[in-house]
């Protein structure tokens, strides 16, 4: 009838054909319904107060009045959200090969044992302890990826059982350098400051808070690069194809073996220097008595399905999990557990399930819409 | 030594019910890797069963109400994965370990909420169960063993009369390995696998309560289940799918659970010096191993973890 009407609503539909939109749209959905059901459980816990708890989840160091230590407990965010990043990222990266690298958590432990043990027993410089973080998480990656390409072992399992390998033998280790009268390991700046990340001014734009270094703009620069490589280079095309279809894969001559050991070895190296990006800033020390492995890989899990497989949006869904984990802990602990917010990233996850779905369904309703508009165009031109 | 045996096979009736859970929801075409946070679930049902229900009553009732809760938790809680993965077609691998984190964020905010409201100071996650847990024990000679252990044999016969010598069986098998042509002689794919999936949470169910009730009286939420829904699945691999092997398979990586436990109570073991962090890595040790040399000559349903779609034929 009027075209021009027409027009305006096909680029809006154009707009919200587009991959990376739906992606977004998919994304806010699964946080709106996450923090939805959590305001629910809130509600059920104590109903007075519900609304305060989850401003104050959303809050985090918003709650400070004064914005200098509002800057500062961002940067305490931040410093935590960097290390979530890389854990992400590295399962992000493998479920590009067709790989669930659950076993992040594991190499994420392999990076805090290798990082604290060079910087703590051997006092090497921080260059170092970051390699042999990389190295470690690296290693407990190959593991899987050698069981999964020549022996056919699920990697889910055996990246579990590493997990839980990986965290008695990381105990064990740092057995030697723990505080006498607690079971947490001696601080990095009392016994080898050289092992400290460099800061390089850093710490003053977040009102002088000394665990922001280096480790929150090189975690950024990784997700770019993960970016480049999957998206511009041979090497990432190859793992991608590995990933759709490990028998074509094959067929048209890649190493998907090869692909596949390769792919888990950059995965556990990044969780790795995760582990060593927290640990080596100084801000957490390891509880070598600690019985269940650190929830750090397993939240990647939700910034990496949140930021809709996309290096840069789980720059900002790691940024989220992390702001709302922080936010948690602010809860008074004698009306709310803290554990709600994890709730709230569990619940996100789930949500996450569908979203293949939701793009799959809204996709083809817009494409009916777009049917039944040409179809009414064309019966006009008649 | 008979402690040995004891806790050998308590974590062994353990593995045996939460492993044919996962074997039926796989040879129904489901991979369920949500089984630790169903264990959880079902152990929180069990737990506050315990915590709630007067220590007079006669034992007989006790276990089974302890049973059937843990049961419906699992049987509900499983729900998720089964609507999620068999009606939305949303990806085994994420549903499954979500849940795995769910069960773990709300078992603790759970019994953090009840702990607060007893005494605002307890912020622990820990339920305690000291009393009615008496009802639980069997003891048969100087062996202190529970009633779970006659029920996971009981399960295990019935997984095998089920899977091999039912109508039903047969056709959820047929499912798992051949979902079209199971479709093409009227079953209804959807329906075997959501019965599939929900008898896999009974049984993860009953198995999380049997876990945390082994040799202690009061359990901390925080933790879950330490990678035992997983470790089950190892021993289901070890098994290669088929129940009587599972049993077996459950007895041995039962007793390295158990060596860690009891480790110390032998003398040319504790005179090793090796530490409890090795023996506790044990059963996970040997798990890699045991996966590495059975998972290339896998008998793993063929239809597994692809979800059932009517119109790709």
């Amino acid at each position: 009838m009027n075209s021009e009407n027409a027009k305006g609503k096909t680029t809006f539909r154009d707009f919200l054909e587009k991959d990376a939109i739906q992606s977004v749209i998919a994304a806010l959905l699964c946080i709106i319904l996450g923090l939805f059901i959590g305001y629910i459980a809130l509600l059920i816990i104590n109903p007075s107060g519900a609304t305060e708890a989850i401003v104050t989840i959303l809050k985090n160091y918003f709650t400070y009045p004064s914005s200098s230590a509002a800057m500062k407990y961002l940067g305490n965010t931040l410093v935590k959200a960097a290390p979530l990043l890389m854990c992400a990222l590295s399962i992000q990266f493998c479920y590009q090969t067709g790989l669930f690298n659950i076993g992040a958590a594991g190499q994420y432990v392999a990076g805090a044992g290798a990082a604290l043990y060079c910087a703590l027993s051997l006092r090497l410089n921080w260059s170092i302890c970051l390699l042999a973080a990389l190295l470690a998480g690296g290693i407990f990656g190959t593991v899987v990826g050698i069981l999964k390409a020549y022996l056919n072992v699920n990697e889910v399992i055996s990246g579990i059982m590493l997990n839980w390998i990986g965290l008695y033998t990381v105990n064990m280790l740092l057995m030697g350098v723990k505080e006498t009268a607690s079971p947490y390991t001696v601080t990095v700046s009392s016994v080898n400051p050289g092992a400290l990340l460099p800061s390089l001014g850093l710490g003053s734009l977040f009102t002088n808070n000394k665990y922001v270094t280096i480790a929150i703009p090189l975690s950024i620069l990784f997700a770019i690069l993960i970016k480049i490589l999957l998206s511009k280079t041979v090497f990432g095309y190859e793992i991608k194809a590995t990933g759709i279809a490990r028998e074509a894969a094959r067929y048209s001559g890649m190493k998907e073996k090869r692909n596949v050991i390769l792919s888990l070895f950059i995965g556990g190296a990044l969780a790795g220097v995760g582990a060593a990006f927290l640990f080596l800033s100084g801000y957490e020390q390891w509880s070598v008595t600690q019985s269940s492995v650190p929830g750090m890989g397993f939240n990647g899990i939700a910034a990496t399905f949140l930021g809709g497989l996309d290096p840069i949006g789980t720059v900002f869904a790691s940024y989220f999990i992390q702001h709302i984990t922080s936010g948690g802990s602010y809860l008074d602990k004698n009306i709310y557990p803290s554990q709600i917010s994890d709730f709230i990233s569990a619940i996100i996850i789930y949500l996450c399930g569908f979203v293949l779905f939701f793009k799959l369904h809204f996709g083809g309703f817009l494409k009916k819409r777009r049917e039944k508009a040409a179809a009414a165009e064309g019966g006009e031109n008649k | 030594m008979i402690l040995l045996i004891q806790y050998t096979l308590i974590f062994a009736s353990v593995l045996t019910l939460v492993a044919l859970g996962g074997c039926i929801s796989e040879h129904s075409g489901v991979i369920n890797l949500g089984l630790e946070g169903i264990m959880i679930m079902g152990a929180l049902g069990g737990a506050l069963t315990l915590k709630y229900i007067s220590p007079s009553l006669p034992a007989a009732l006790i276990v089974l109400a302890v049973i059937v809760t843990s049961m419906l938790c699992g049987l509900i809680y499983s729900l998720l994965l089964a609507i999620a993965c068999i009606n939305f077609k949303a990806d085994q691998t994420l549903v499954g370990t979500a849940l795995n984190m769910l069960a773990a964020a709300s078992a603790t905010v759970i019994v953090k909420t009840i702990n607060i409201a007893e005494n605002p100071d307890n912020v622990s996650s820990t339920v305690q169960y000291v009393q009615t847990k008496k009802a639980l024990v069997m003891n048969i000679g100087s062996m202190q063993l529970n009633w779970f252990i006659p029920v996971a044999v009981i399960a295990l016969i019935a997984a095998f009369v089920m899977l091999y010598r039912t109508r039903f069986g047969l056709r959820l098998m047929a499912c798992g390995e051949h979902p079209q042509a199971a479709d093409s002689v009227g079953i209804n794919v959807y329906k075997m696998r959501g019965f599939g999936v929900i008898i896999s949470g009974m049984l993860a169910g009953i198995g999380g309560i049997v876990y945390i009730t082994a040799g202690v009286s009061e359990w901390k939420f925080e933790v879950g289940v330490a990678g035992f829904g997983f470790l089950a699945l190892a021993v289901m691999i070890f098994g290669q799918w088929k129940p009587l092997n599972i049993g077996l398979a459950a007895l041995l990586f039962g007793f390295f659970r158990a060596l860690s436990n009891v480790y110390s109570g032998f003398d040319f073991l504790s005179a090793l010096n090796i530490p409890g962090s090795v023996y506790n890595m044990m059963p996970y040790i040997i798990s890699l191993i045991v996966l590495a040399f059975t998972s290339s000559r896998s008998r793993a349903p063929k239809a597994e973890g692809i979800p059932y779609d009517k119109g790709s034929r």
